[in-house]
């Protein structure tokens, strides 16, 4: 079945809820708003024409001011594809699950919630999957910041080398009004040749 | 058998202490199962048919820290790991060896830069004596870096550190 | 006399209530393949519920792929399941060269198949290897790194390297086997067919084996769809799907092969066993379709010309899927029209496989967990990525 046949037979069902088919080179989408997600994938896996009983893929995409969250859906009965696609508010996103729909969504919303924090509603246990539990931020959004310690290991991503590292980690120790650690001593060590390059900076 | 009585019976063998004790460690070098990624593979390989770790004493791969010295890190470790390799390490008994498998388990490997999970270099969490580069390292490699370790071995003075630890407290 | 014994048996009923107990399993477990790990909570010996940690593996993998070019993504991809690395890599480059609308070699497209599939079976051979180790079984892992030796060897005199190869590049291949290469592999699936049936002797037949693994861990197949569980794990539960034939890449249409599944010829459909013996029989017909590649590559190019050039597909999106050793690897690519993804997605057979392992494990023995997880062929670094 193509896509148009079975934006048709969405539209057909759900009257009240606005579709947008996006044309695109490869694989073409079906956007739908995310409150009605989950009552759509229900829909779509019970209908027997459709019978969408398998989902490939979900994934939680970063766009500058949404967030997205991508369904690949697969019928082994009639061998067609689909692919879903809700928007989600930066601040604050909320998709309803489709882990009754389909079971392997528990673990695939949870992947999503723990990369780019996106709360899934009524999931059964939405926990942080890769992540440990305490772990600050959603890596995969693009403004992520790692944290520079987890539990006291340093888990700072590193940069190229900085021929003014030194220097600078002098500068924040000299700011930090008790240093502490092996890092300030470290860069506590008087290194000439790294100020002078400061200075001329 | 009757050759080798007649030479060596009523014999004397003479060594120092340190060199036999330390003959005896470096000989059977008990490395544990500690698998953690693309490393571990290699790690099998040279323990399996070709390679055959067994030839320098080190095949006797152990599940459980209690019965090993030698703890291979062989893959990358996470931050989610690295409490759990600490914990394991300490719970080794003395004296215990690290070997770094992999460029991973060294610095971080190829995911220095943009890994946020990656533990950059092993040797932040448990003290490291021999590096083995490589991605993977080929079984060769690792093999040279038992080798190094047993070398390493081969020069310790167990006792005398044992002595002046006690003259120290 | 009498009333003391019934004392007795009242006694019991009362102090010997037994608990439930949580037991750790992993991350660091000889059998868990790698770092997964594993709380159980049992009664006695049964195990009452099985929860996977995952993630103790994770390395950032999707947030490399954002920050690297194109061509550099593939290392990272040989990383993730780095006992298929060539299976990997192929996804990888065939979503890429979808996006850009490449036209592959004839020649390249037929040694990536060649590669492909040797790798595969270079990977069902440390399945059924390790395997072989979980269950107590020390013996046939010996035989298959004999003959896994032997494959990673010819994978060296292609790409120089022995487990990470970055060979399948986007356009071709990286550079073309070196001669004589054909024949030896063919030399080398020759050698191994009789191999199969050494296998099976030791270690598929044995009586110890089968009473281990059949009936234990049954995937049904409804669970198996609704969880995403695909690959050798789906066919066991029955079900003839093979994405090379159901819905082929590259040029494996050509190809003729059976696809196996499981029958419950030893106990249940799904079972352990039933995987087991999958993939042992995929052995075969991965040596089935290497013979024929190898009857039909014809000489050329390896490389087209869009894959010297920097590699910039245009704007849009694509979902590859390829069949792996374990199963659906699905890549998710967007492109903004930059030297590098915007976003790549894996959809890992691994990590859906684990997700059912709850399911399965219910009401199993303790022991049976490590024949479970060691049926399920998972690699972490896939899982975790």
């Amino acid at each position: 079945m193509s896509i148009q046949e079975i934006l048709e037979k969405l539209k057909a069902r759900f009257e009240g809820i606005s579709f947008e088919l996006v044309e695109t080179k490869v694989d073409p989408f079906i956007k739908v708003p995310a409150k009605n997600i989950a009552e759509v994938a229900a829909f779509l896996k019970e209908d027997e024409s459709l019978a969408f009983d398998s989902l490939m893929c979900l994934s939680g995409v970063d766009y500058p001011n949404t967030l997205v969250v991508v369904y690949h859906l697969f019928s082994f009965k009639h061998g067609h594809k689909l692919v879903l696609k809700v928007e989600t508010p930066r601040d604050n996103p909320s998709v309803p699950t489709v882990e009754n729909v389909w079971r392997t969504a528990n673990w695939h919303e949870r992947e999503a919630f723990d990369m780019f924090g996106i709360h899934f509603e009524n999931h059964s246990d939405l926990r942080r999957i890769l992540c440990p539990d305490d772990w600050e931020g959603y890596p995969l959004r693009k403004d992520y910041k790692t944290q520079e310690f987890y539990h006291g290991i340093r888990v700072e991503v590193a940069e190229p080398p900085d021929p003014l590292y030194e220097a600078k980690q002098k500068s924040k120790v000299d700011k930090a009004a008790k240093p502490t650690g092996t890092s300030a001593t470290k860069a506590a060590k008087p290194d000439s040749k790294a100020t002078t390059e400061k200075k001329a900076e | 058998m009757k050759l080798l009585e007649s030479t060596f019976r009523d014999n004397i063998l003479i060594t120092r202490v340190d060199y036999f004790l330390n003959w005896a460690r470096l000989s059977s070098l008990w490395p544990m199962l500690f698998g953690l990624a693309c490393c571990a593979i290699e790690m099998m390989a040279t323990g399996a048919a070709r390679y055959d770790l067994d030839r320098f004493g080190a095949g006797v791969f152990r599940g459980t820290p209690r019965q090993s010295d030698l703890m291979i890190v062989a893959g990358t470790v996470t931050i989610k790991m690295s409490s759990r390799l600490k914990l394991l390490y300490e719970q080794m008994p003395e004296p215990k060896y690290v070997i770094s498998m992999g460029s991973c388990a060294t610095s971080g490997g190829p995911y220095w830069q943009h890994g946020y999970h990656v533990l950059k270099g092993v040797d932040l969490v448990v003290p490291v004596d021999v590096y083995v580069p490589g991605c993977p390292p080929r079984p060769e490699s690792l093999i040279e870096g038992v080798l190094k370790l047993q070398e390493k071995i081969r020069n310790e003075r167990l006792l005398a550190r044992g002595i002046s630890s006690v003259m120290a407290s | 006399m009498l009333e003391t014994a019934d004392l007795l048996k009242e006694g019991i009923k009362e102090e010997l209530k037994s608990d439930e107990m949580l037991l750790n399993m992993g991350p660091q477990h000889p059998s868990t393949h790698g770092v997964l790990r594993l709380v159980l909570r049992t009664d006695g010996e049964v195990v009452k519920e099985a929860v996977p940690h995952i993630g103790y593996l994770h390395r950032c993998f999707e947030k490399h792929a954002e920050n690297v070019t194109y061509p550099q993504v593939i290392p990272y991809t040989d990383r993730m399941d780095y006992v298929g690395s060539m299976n990997n890599a192929l996804g990888y480059v065939i979503a890429v060269e979808k996006l850009m609308g490449i036209k592959v070699p004839e020649r390249a497209e037929y040694i990536r198949v060649i590669v492909a599939e040797l790798n595969r079976i270079a990977s069902h051979l440390l399945a059924f290897g390790t395997y072989g180790l979980d269950i107590g079984a020390f013996t046939p892992f010996m035989h298959a790194f004999r003959d896994r030796e032997k494959i990673l060897d010819l994978f060296e005199e292609a790409s120089g390297a022995r487990l990470l190869y970055n060979y399948p590049r986007i356009g071709g291949v990286a550079k073309d086997v070196p001669p004589g290469w054909l024949e030896k592999t063919r030399a080398f699936i020759d050698y191994f067919k009789p191999k199969i049936k050494e296998y099976n002797d030791l270690l598929t037949f044995n009586k110890i084996f089968i009473e281990r693994t059949a009936n234990v861990g049954v995937l049904p197949l409804d669970l198996a769809i609704s969880y995403g569980v695909t690959g050798p794990n789906l066919r066991g539960s029955g079900m003839k799907w093979d994405l090379r034939r159901n819905d082929p890449y590259s040029i494996y249409d050509r190809f003729e092969f059976d696809i196996p599944v499981g029958t419950g010829e030893m106990g249940t459909v799904g079972d352990c066993w039933d995987r087991y013996w999958v993939r042992i029989r995929e052995m075969g017909e991965s040596i089935k379709i290497i013979r024929q590649a190898l009857d039909q590559i014809p000489a050329g190019e390896v490389m087209a010309p869009e894959g010297l050039k920097a590699i910039k597909p245009p704007k849009g999106e694509v979902y590859v899927r390829t069949e792996t050793p374990r199963g659906e690897l699905g890549y998710y690519l967007i492109s903004d029209g930059s030297q590098q993804p915007y976003r790549l997605k894996v959809r890992s057979p691994c990590f859906t496989a684990m997700s059912v392992f709850h399911e399965i494990a219910r009401g199993g023995m303790i022991a049976d967990m490590v024949a479970i997880v060691g049926s399920l062929d998972i690699v972490l670094g896939e899982i975790d990525r």
